[in-house]
């Protein structure tokens, strides 16, 4: 079963993260990359990537076939999505078990990916 | 449904068993000695009990424990459906509605009109959370090891709700709905029948025991409610009190505390005192310390000041009733408490304003009855 784990956190998570002394977010960085190398050696994750922040978004709206392009993400939310990883898991429990243990801090969202495979 | 997406198939296949359970469910006398039960903070007092209650303590597990003897597969497949439906996946309301349903049988009709919510909002909660049952792929599972413990606790919260919806309804239509009540009684009996090392399990089946026991007293013959202080204690049943006491000790007995073995063993303090004045208030403070240490929450408190006013007297009580105005401003409890030290510290117009704030959150009709009453006189 496919889950994406989306990793969120506030914004002033985000600026501390920004401000954070180097060799402090080293160490954080160092962290995450143990649990991505642990859980892809492991088989449990197929894919994921770490987004740059919301300043750097850009939006496209498609209505009425007609695409219109603006600055900034979709939604202005106090949250912001900062990453995400694709797994492969037996199922909602593992994958909550995998989220809980995220050295990131912040939240994780959990969602089962569509399944095209049968019917 | 170890095989996914079945989940009405074992939710049919455990409610047959369930049925054929109850139908053989022994109907046991309870034992004819209560044993006086005492908090392991007197664990002097407490181990001499103990001692002295052992045959009785080892005829009680025998009789609960022989209770339900299903099929292993059987007790797996009702364990795995309750867990299943209190999975923290689903929300609170989803996991109420999903075990009443599957697991006792309710009907939907039945969960809304406990619940005071529409039929329809009920189904489409089911609907809604069986879909994601599948659609998540929540494990039809019991959680091992460490996951245990904090599993359990969302399945006895559930079990909670349910019994205090039916003890003391929010509603407006009736005061109690005893079957509910005993349901969730039923049902807790049958978790701690199929995880039977688990004391708090056993704290909240001794703490809806102990409650339970006091029914006949709650209401008189008029349908006006009876608080505590003024309840004909020789109407309390008194085999029930001593098997909740019992239940209470074994739990004690697998020396891990917990917030239900607490609040058991507040009730126990209280169905054990001959009278309201005679009641062991020192020992009930101490106790809603340890609860608050425990399970820290603005009613726990709101309970403590009412203890410490017996104690420490209504001045003490009111300053930490006060405090909590701020978390618990809509709750009616609050402020009929809070009128009752008010009268006791001779404010009597400050007491009558509480009073009527009380009656104006206040839905259950026994309740409302009370206060009307208290603010005619």
């Amino acid at each position: 079963m496919k889950y994406v784990l989306m990793f969120a956190g506030s914004v002033d998570e985000q600026e501390a993260w920004e401000k954070m002394p180097d060799a402090t977010r080293v160490a954080a960085y160092e962290r995450v990359n143990q649990w991505f190398e642990e859980h892809s050696r492991a088989g449990r994750i197929t894919g994921g990537a770490e987004l740059q922040g919301p300043s750097s978004a850009t939006t496209v709206r498609i209505k009425n076939g007609k695409a219109v392009v603006t600055d900034g993400p979709f939604i202005e939310a106090k949250e912001i999505i900062g990453g995400f990883a694709v797994v492969e898991v037996k199922d909602l429990d593992e994958a909550l078990e995998m989220a809980k243990t995220w050295p990131g801090g912040g939240i994780v969202e959990v969602r089962p990916v569509v399944d095209h495979s049968e019917g | 449904m170890r095989v996914l997406g079945d989940f009405d198939l074992a939710e049919e296949v455990v409610q047959d068993s369930l049925v054929a359970a109850l139908e053989t469910w022994p109907e046991q006398g309870i034992p004819d000695k209560p044993g006086a039960w005492l908090m392991t903070t007197a664990r002097r007092r407490a181990i001499d009990i103990l001692r002295r209650n052992t045959r009785y303590r080892e005829k009680l597990a025998l009789m609960e424990r022989s209770a339900l003897t299903p099929e292993p597969s059987e007790a797996d497949d009702r364990l795995r459906l309750i867990f299943t439906c209190c999975h923290p996946a689903l929300s609170q309301e989803a996991q109420v509605a999903l075990t009443l349903r599957a697991v006792v049988g309710f009907t939907t009709a039945e969960i809304g009109s406990a619940f005071l919510v529409a039929e329809a909002t009920v189904a489409q909660r089911i609907v809604r959370a069986k879909r994601k049952i599948v659609d998540a792929h929540i494990p039809y599972r019991v959680p091992e090891g460490g996951e245990l413990a904090g599993r359990l606790d969302g399945v006895l919260a559930v079990l909670y709700l349910m019994f205090n919806e039916g003890y003391l309804s929010r509603g407006a239509q009736r005061a109690m709905r005893r079957d509910l009540a005993d349901d969730a009684l039923w049902l807790t009996r049958l978790v701690a029948t199929l995880l039977p090392d688990q004391p708090e399990v056993l704290g909240l089946l001794a703490l809806m025991k102990l409650n339970l026991a006091r029914s006949e007293a709650r209401f008189d013959a008029s349908g006006e409610m009876v608080l505590l202080p003024d309840q004909d204690r020789s109407l309390w049943d008194h085999a029930a009190i001593a098997d909740g006491i019992a239940t209470l000790e074994r739990a004690g007995g697998m020396r891990a505390s917990g917030p239900y073995q607490v609040q058991a063993a507040i009730a126990a303090l209280h169905a054990e005192a001959p009278s309201w004045a005679e009641t062991d208030w020192h020992q009930i403070v101490v106790l809603y310390e340890a609860l608050v240490r425990m399970a820290d929450s603005p009613v726990v408190r709101l309970n403590r000041a009412v203890a410490l006013s017996h104690f420490a007297g209504p001045e003490v009580a009111l300053g930490e009733v006060n405090d909590l105005a701020l978390s618990l401003s809509g709750y009616h409890l609050f402020h009929s408490t809070r009128a009752e030290l008010l009268d006791q510290v001779g404010e009597p117009v400050l007491a009558r304003e509480a009073r009527r704030r009380a009656l104006d959150l206040c839905q259950n009709p026994a309740e409302r009855s009370l206060l009307e009453r208290k603010l005619r006189s």
